[in-house]
């Protein structure tokens, strides 16, 4: 009961007027930039981040987590009204969302999206108060073989679960890796890839990548559609709302198995986007009728929108333990931490426990009052889309300028997002997939050095990640994972042919 | 010749700064540079500045903190080089001015900056997992007999962790398997996991994993013990750690912090930081500092700084060189 008594001491942390007007101000931002065609999640919080350099650690963190969930929840309105996924990963809710929409149940949709998002979240904050006190002992472990073992697993998990093609995936990955090499190298202490400019002595920031590389291209890409965006009229009233939750009882087991999904994926670094593709497709295959999703029906809005949330939310837990993002939100939390000088891993949850606790409570608190927000606006946001393109795009531009500029204050990096910008909507045109990218490159430098010093304390040899059982199991199953795709196809076989055999028996 | 003009300058202007004189002064934001993370060690002692300057209202101007970490520092010696003339910027520096340039071949020179004041000297202390040996020579002992090399975490490489476990090596014998990590809390955490066997790290680097029982304090790379006194566990105080020099290894390390004014400031500019700085080791704040992180005080200007900064870059040049980390 430890971790109660620490949550309701979080509690007590998060508590006053200030954080409280924060915690709305974050959420009412983060629903604007997840409404917002092109920015969401990742940009928002990367857009925002230098506002809060001026706070104490624990008022920035609870509103930066707000802009979060309200970037979350905003990112289903434009899914479900427009068909424009604000996130990659409210692609899934849009297969339901959209077409229940255009049969006049926009109200009914929002609310299952809401509600279940809601409910993904709950399941993984329960589950990080309650492990996170034993993950930080664990992560005390930890040594470089077994932290390079985990980014192994990161990196092959990508390449064999993505659904993207492989090969694409891997060419992504490869080009992050070596853009990560950028700057002085710790290990060696010489420099790399600098070609003699100053400037490139910093290396290149991971979020001035991300704004261009998302915000930037999106932009582009929209200008070249000429997209046009126009929006259903919603409204909601507490009839709807009250109808939704009588049902809900009967999804009971498409939430818990969503839940499931998302929890496992957000913690072992897989990612939300899997996550609520994974949670659609299941709930698709055990349904009775497969054939109704993708009609309108309000399970394929609760199945990925759960499934997505719990992975955002419990990936925030190996971010915060183990010093890992679990997704490219998690990842420039992570940086914010280290800017106010708050080291993430194992000794942050002995040393600043109040910020920890300060946090976890406001994700119960950011969630309920984002929820009660959402419900209540949702015709004014979706508002927002009806002001003509010309005149947002001008401004998203705007915000990513000044977002790349605060970061280091270098007006080299306006340029670098830029450049990140035109690069982010060629691969998108050739269909690369920017999350590789991105990944790598904010964790590229980490794995190298993990590598390198793990090299140099077992004398070179590679044994040494197989050198106890927890270093041994992550290893294996990034190598498992890395496979996936062959291994999965050989079951399968090995399956069909003992069906046959005992069909012909 | 520049310098010795400058540093003169500097001494008669010292001279003159009493209340009455209306000199220069800073008419916007001061921005005070520091050449690592956050958290580290000089972000500590840059903060603690800001608020003894603030609380004690040494400046009408405002402080502010700016991180340069990047290249392990070298961002931060790049853009006071860059802001020649620029006197509302003042770098805290460490030992990295001396050993960049030669390590990285950053074209870095601190004789291009102005020299302002040396406002401490910082240790380095030999630590342990505190399960492992108890003293330098058990240490020592283990370490010979191990049948890999133990591994000493540090911070960077090519820098003052990894000089130190070079010269460690040369006068024990004992052979060490260096791990640069990011930073001092970094190789502070993989000792307290058992992933490294020692460390050589700063004293406020290690202090919270110390006074928690986790890590051991073998000796101290100085000719005399630490000065005070107090307890900081529940029973040993900073003196009470042995100078390694007593426990048989003649190894001793000592590190500047130091402030400097961009290149081509003028002298009554230097001057007011001078004086500035002088009033900033007058106060509580700083002194609680210096007794909390064990540093050794010390406030050299004019032409002793200079003086002081050519032997002790004399000093770091042959010691990268003995170790074989200057790039040719």
């Amino acid at each position: 009961m430890e971790a109660f008594g620490l949550l309701l001491h979080g509690f007590a942390v998060l508590l006053t007027w200030k954080t409280l007007v924060l915690m709305m101000v974050g959420l009412v931002l983060g629903i604007f930039v997840g409404v917002l065609p092109g920015l969401g999640g990742p940009n928002g919080v990367a857009i925002l981040l230098p506002l809060t350099f001026t706070m104490d650690p624990t008022s920035a963190i609870v509103m930066l987590s707000c802009i979060y969930w309200g970037a979350l929840f905003g990112g289903a309105i434009t899914s479900i009204l427009f068909n424009i996924p604000g996130e990659a990963w409210s692609v899934a809710t849009t297969f339901d969302g959209y077409p229940m929409a255009q049969q006049g149940r926009a109200a009914e949709a929002l609310t299952a999206a809401f509600t279940s998002s809601f409910i993904g979240s709950l399941v993984a904050v329960l589950l990080i108060t309650f492990l996170a006190p034993m993950i930080s002992s664990f992560a005390l472990k930890f040594g470089p073989p077994e932290f390079f073992a985990v980014y192994l697993l990161t990196f092959c998990s990508f390449v064999g679960l993505g659904r993207e093609a492989k090969h694409k995936t891997v060419i992504s990955m490869s080009l992050g890796l070596l853009l990560a090499g950028v700057g002085m190298d710790t290990v060696s202490g010489q420099l790399r890839m600098t070609f003699g400019s100053s400037e490139l002595l910093r290396g290149i920031n991971f979020l001035v990548a991300v704004i261009g590389l998302f915000g930037i291209s999106e932009i582009l890409l929209t200008m070249e559609e000429r997209l046009a965006l126009r929006g259903h009229a919603a409204s909601i009233s507490l009839r709807v709302v009250l109808s939704v939750w009588k049902d809900l009882p009967k999804y009971w087991v498409t939430l818990l198995r969503s839940s499931f999904i998302g929890c496992w994926l957000g913690i072992t670094p897989g990612g939300a986007i899997a996550a609520s593709f994974m949670g659609y497709n299941l709930a698709k295959r055990f349904a009775k009728d497969p054939e109704s999703f993708g009609k309108g029906r309000i399970e394929g809005v609760f199945a990925p929108e759960t499934a997505a949330h719990a992975s955002g939310t419990s990936a925030l837990l190996p971010m915060l333990a183990l010093g890992i993002p679990g997704s490219g939100t998690a990842a420039i939390l992570l940086g914010g931490l280290m800017v106010w000088g708050l080291n993430p891993g194992p000794l942050l949850f002995v040393e600043h426990k109040d910020f920890v606790w300060g946090l976890i409570a406001s994700m119960y608190l950011g969630n309920v009052v984002g929820l009660v927000l959402v419900l209540t606006t949702v015709p004014i946001f979706a508002s927002i889309l009806r002001v003509p393109f010309a005149a947002v795009a001008p401004m998203i531009v705007v915000s990513c300028a000044i977002g790349a500029y605060a970061i280091q204050n270098a007006m080299f990096d306006i340029w670098l997002m830029l450049g990140f910008g035109v690069v982010g909507y060629v691969f998108k045109k050739i269909g690369i997939p920017l999350a590789p990218f991105t990944l790598a490159l904010v964790l590229g430098n980490r794995a190298e050095d993990a590598f390198r010093l793990s090299m140099i304390g077992s004398g070179g040899d590679l044994k040494v990640f197989w050198s106890n059982g927890l270093v041994g199991s992550i290893a294996t199953l990034a190598i498992v994972l890395l496979f996936w795709p062959l291994i999965d196809a050989l079951l399968g076989r090995l399956a069909l042919t003992g069906r046959t055999k005992a069909a012909s028996g | 010749m520049r310098i010795s003009v400058k540093a003169v300058g500097a001494a008669a202007a010292l001279l003159l700064s009493a209340p009455a004189f209306a000199g220069w002064e800073p008419t916007k934001p001061v921005e005070i540079v520091v050449a690592a993370g956050a958290g580290g060690a000089s972000d500590q002692m840059a903060r603690m500045m800001q608020a003894a300057i603030q609380k004690n209202n040494l400046m009408k101007q405002p402080m502010v903190v700016s991180l340069k970490g990047g290249a392990s520092g070298a961002e931060a010696l790049m853009y006071m080089k860059s802001s020649e003339g620029d006197p509302n910027k003042v770098l805290i520096a460490y030992s990295l001015i001396y050993m960049l340039p030669l390590s990285a071949k950053i074209p870095f020179n601190w004789r291009e900056l102005t020299p302002v004041s040396v406002i401490a000297l910082d240790q380095f202390v030999l630590w342990d997992n505190s399960a492992g040996p108890k003293t330098v020579k058990e240490f020592v002992d283990a370490a010979k007999a191990a049948s890999a090399p133990f591994k000493m975490g540090g911070t960077g490489s090519k820098r003052e962790d990894h000089v130190l476990t070079v010269f460690l090596e040369q006068k024990t014998g004992a052979k060490f398997s260096y791990l640069p990590y990011k930073s001092g809390g970094e190789a502070a955490t993989q000792l307290v996991g058992n992933h490294t066997e020692s460390n050589v790290n700063n004293p406020s680097e290690n202090l919270e994993v110390w006074r928690a029982g986790q890590v051991r304090p073998l000796c101290v790379f100085d000719k005399e013990r630490i000065a005070y006194t107090s307890k900081v566990t529940d029973t040993q105080s900073w003196a009470d750690i042995p100078t390694c020099k007593e426990e048989g290894v003649d190894v001793q390390y000592l590190m500047l912090r130091a402030m400097f004014l961009p290149g081509k400031v003028t002298p009554e500019q230097q001057a007011f930081y001078v004086e500035l700085f002088h009033k900033v080791t007058q106060t509580a704040e700083y002194k609680d500092y210096m007794e909390k992180q064990a540093l050794k005080p010390i406030f050299l200007t004019g032409k002793d700084m200079v003086q002081f900064l050519e032997e002790d870059d004399a000093t770091n040049r042959s010691l990268m060189t003995e170790a074989g980390f200057v790039a040719k």
